[in-house]
């Protein structure tokens, strides 16, 4: 028997600016089934399914649901034609009851009335028939994460939706949450009803899909039958074949000493999860130590921890002798890190001072840039200057507000400032992302420079050509742990294995 | 159903130089709208704008009481302007106004054998402290605990201002006349007069020393440069090294002290006792004016001008036109409006469009 098709996508293309997010994507969803969406950070599943919900238009391309064509503008709309959808982020009104918050945006039965007994009656149906334990008059705030997603779940039920997209839900679940969100994934799977599943785990992928379409860069690179296919095979759909080696001329590392130890290093993300296992990892003088994994396994955290803006909860992170894990950013500064933030433009600078005064930020207050409380802001601008000509900075002047600079251009601002102070140890995160190709290859030159000169760099980044490009070793994060360091003085990186260790399918000894 | 949508959009910023004309064009519209009040009362507008002239710089006595009417506004909107560039909403210059005042008041009725120098001295100094207390208090609740200063440092208003009332209806009461004032402070507390045969006092040589210091602090200091980088982006900020809680601190406790300064020129320039109206609301007309001022020093101070020439001449205008002299409020409000319309339009464009 042929299968029902529900919904078909055909050829979504989607661009941001200049970034294709879609490219010509086809894609289909069956009666009854599960199927997940695999991909890396970037690789297009929730902009394909934000368009299916409605929150982006599409540039080109056709929807059709139950083999009607039609245009999906407003999630309204979608949930009008049986879709819904449950985001990473939830939208509740945290100061309302559950109940509230499943009726909320609905048309009442009885007019300006609210009709609380009737929707009352349906929800506590909802919670039986499909285990989806949570207390209808408790307010959202009094709830844990997985009882908030859960109310999602049921407000897209109450809807009456027939195919329900999850985007990362077992992101912000405790494994025993996680088989329960199975359990009701499979009561819908037996009613009928269509789940599209958005992951990057491969272990789950595997467990709960009965297709697995696998998106790279926005092109589909795959599609799979559950039985017909391993993680090994769709960690290389995921991460791709053609991330060659390319090595760079390096002076090599003679000697390796230490430069900065992480000790059983332990943090919580901004939901009170914890988001660092406590891990351990060292950075030497001379090497460029890059971390791979998928964002929001702990690098995030790792960054902040090691720029003081997040106080860990347990363990140590020394540079030489010092202690900075607890310091505040101006100490961490002072002992010689350098800090090329993932957000250059809500961390790295404050855009609406002028661009000398980003220049010298991080370090205003010592001569010969101030005198006891006084600015010498003539020393500054001399500063200023001569850094926009040594970092070939773009710009009008130094007198600009900083925000008028190009993205290529505040980058370098921040390089600039970090480099200007020689530091022992650089933090980069993301420090090419959304750069054109020149700005990203002056700043992995710079970086290269400042590893030979006898720096140590942690660079995390997402794009893996980029960390294999750079790095002296490779470290892989999955869920706040380190699941492996490959030491490329030693041996090839077997690209196969870094998309398992990627997708959590396989540890590693570190020693 | 569809309703249409109106939308913010950001856009570039405008030239400097239609920056820097902004408060002028916002000034201008705002008397248009007024007009409109006027004509409703059956007056002339252009004659009423005259007789607000006449009244406020149109003799050498008027210009005179317009500048006394300007000293406590250019230190509230200083006060104002320094802690909104930290983005320390500081609504309660007025507050410690009162918290000035009274402790001049204070230390004016203790008659100490002090010369005149250090006896005025020394009213500023604890004036100053007072309102720096009466707002360091809010500013330590936001910087240390997160808590909202506008709600805080709008209901310290209250609580100063009654405490005055208090204290004027009860142990403070002028014991001879029975009114609810204080007893006159020391001849030694009160401020010289600076032009002979006029009401202009030494507060209006505090009043520009304030600015100066404004500008000084907010273009040469370190603490100036902390407090923008706070206020322009609290958290890029904090990573980038800076102690946004500290300057936090540090800036609602100047501002207070300046606002402080205020009440202590009214008290020691002005009435010589304390009374309980003594400010027609210089602290929120401060608010008004560190906007319209465009959060810059020299701008704070003209806009004080204006804003001394608008309640003087309007006083003026409403004897002379036979309107109720109210009219002077509504032109601040409007202004007020006019000025953060302006500066919305600035940075978004207005977007009406159809919801899909």
């Amino acid at each position: 028997m042929e299968k029902e098709k529900i919904i078909e996508m055909r050829n979504i293309r989607k661009t941001f600016l200049n970034n294709v997010a879609n490219n010509n994507i086809n894609f289909v969803v069956y009666k009854g089934e599960i199927v997940s969406l695999l991909g890396e950070n970037g690789a297009g599943k929730t902009t394909l399914m934000k368009i299916l919900y409605g929150m982006y238009t599409k540039d080109s391309g056709e929807i059709f649901v139950n083999g009607r064509k039609v245009e999906i503008n407003s999630p309204k709309d979608a949930i009008a034609l049986g879709i819904g959808m449950v985001h990473q982020h939830f939208t509740l009104v945290r100061t309302l009851t559950v109940l509230e918050n499943v009726i909320l945006g609905l048309p009442s039965p009885k007019g300006i009335n609210l009709d609380f007994d009737y929707a009352r009656k349906r929800l506590e149906e909802i919670i039986q028939r499909y285990g989806l334990v949570v207390n209808p008059d408790a307010k959202i705030w009094q709830l844990s994460v997985g009882e908030r997603q859960r109310v999602e779940i049921i407000k897209a039920l109450y809807r009456n939706i027939n195919v329900l997209i999850l985007d990362e839900p077992t992101a912000v679940l405790t494994p025993q949450e996680v088989e329960e969100l199975f359990k009701t994934l499979r009561i819908f799977k037996k009613e009928g009803k269509s789940i599209v599943f958005i992951s990057h785990k491969l272990e789950e992928v595997m467990e709960i899909s009965d297709r697995i379409v696998i998106l790279r860069n926005g092109v589909v690179t795959g599609e799979r039958r559950k039985e017909e296919t391993n993680a090994r095979e769709l960690a290389r759909l995921m991460v791709g074949r053609e991330v060659i080696e390319v090595l760079r001329e390096k002076t090599s590392v003679t000697k390796r000493s230490p430069l900065l130890k992480v000790k059983e290093l332990k943090a919580l993300n901004d939901k009170n999860l914890v988001a660092l296992k406590g891990i351990s990892f060292s950075v030497n003088k001379g090497e460029i130590l890059g971390v791979a994994g998928v964002a929001g396994n702990g690098q995030r955290e790792l960054e902040d921890v090691i720029c003081g803006v997040r106080k860990p909860i347990s363990g140590h992170i020394f540079l030489d002798n010092d202690e900075i894990s607890g310091k505040s950013p101006k100490e961490i500064i002072r002992l010689g890190v350098g800090r090329i933030p993932e957000d250059r433009m809500e961390s790295g600078l404050i855009l609406d001072l002028p661009l000398y005064e980003n220049l010298v930020i991080e370090f205003y207050d010592k001569p010969p840039f101030s005198k006891g409380m006084l600015i010498d802001y003539k020393n500054i601008k001399r500063f200023a200057q001569k850094l926009i000509k040594e970092y070939r900075i773009k710009t009008a002047s130094i007198d600009v507000k900083t925000r008028t600079l190009s993205g290529g251009n505040l980058q370098k601002v921040i390089l600039a400032r970090v480099l200007s102070q020689s530091p022992k140890f650089i933090i980069a995160s993301q420090p090419t992302r959304g750069l054109d190709v020149g700005a990203m290859e002056y700043i992995h030159e710079k970086l290269l420079e400042a590893r030979n000169n006898g720096a140590g760099v942690l660079l995390i980044s997402e794009d893996l050509h980029e960390v294999l490009n750079l790095s002296d070793r490779i470290m892989v994060m999955y869920e706040g742990e380190i699941m492996g360091i490959i030491d490329r003085s030693k041996e090839k990186v077997d690209i196969e294995e870094l998309g398992l260790m990627m997708a959590g399918a396989k540890r590693r000894k570190v020693s | 159903m569809s309703w249409p949508t109106i939308k913010l959009e950001k856009r570039m910023p405008p030239p400097v130089w239609f920056q820097v004309l902004t408060p002028v064009i916002a000034v201008f519209i705002s008397l248009l709208i007024s007009a409109v009040f006027i004509l409703i009362l059956g007056k002339n507008p252009l004659i009423a704008f005259y007789y607000i002239l006449k009244g406020s710089i149109g003799t050498w006595f008027a210009f005179k009481e317009m500048l006394v009417k300007a000293a406590p506004l250019i230190l509230t909107g200083v006060a104002v302007a320094i802690a909104f560039i930290a983005k320390y909403w500081n609504i309660g210059a007025e507050g410690q106004l009162y918290a000035g005042a009274l402790a001049a008041t204070w230390i004016g009725m203790l008659n100490l054998p002090l010369p005149k120098p250090v006896y005025i001295l020394l009213v500023i100094t604890v004036g100053f402290i007072a309102g720096a207390i009466w707002s360091g208090i809010p500013g330590y609740l936001k910087a240390k605990l997160k808590v909202d200063d506008v709600v805080t440092t709008l209901l310290m208003n209250y609580i100063m201002i009654y405490t005055v009332s208090a204290l004027l209806n009860g142990p403070w009461r002028n014991p001879v006349t029975m009114y609810p004032s204080s007893t006159p402070i020391a001849q030694n507390a009160r401020f010289p007069i600076i032009i002979p045969r006029s009401r202009v006092h030494f507060g209006l040589i505090i009043s520009l020393l304030a600015v100066l210091f404004m500008y000084f602090l907010v273009r040469k200091t370190k603490l100036g440069f902390e407090i923008r980088a706070t206020g322009a982006n609290p958290s890029a900020a904090r990573f980038l090294g800076i102690d946004t809680i500290k300057s936090i601190i540090v800036i609602s406790i100047i501002s207070g002290g300046i606002a402080g300064l205020a009440g202590v020129g009214e008290v020691a320039g002005v009435h010589y006792h304390l009374i309980s109206g003594l400010s027609p609301g210089y602290g929120y007309s401060g608010i008004i004016i560190a906007m319209l001022g465009r959060l810059n020093s020299i701008g704070v101070l003209l806009a004080a001008i204006y804003f001394a020439i608008i309640i003087n001449g309007a006083q003026f205008m409403s004897i002379t036109l036979n309107i109720p002299s109210y009219i002077a409020t509504v032109i601040q409000g409007i202004t007020l409006i006019v000025m953060l319309a302006m500066l919305l339009l600035f940075e978004y464009r207005i977007k009406i469009g159809r919801s899909k």
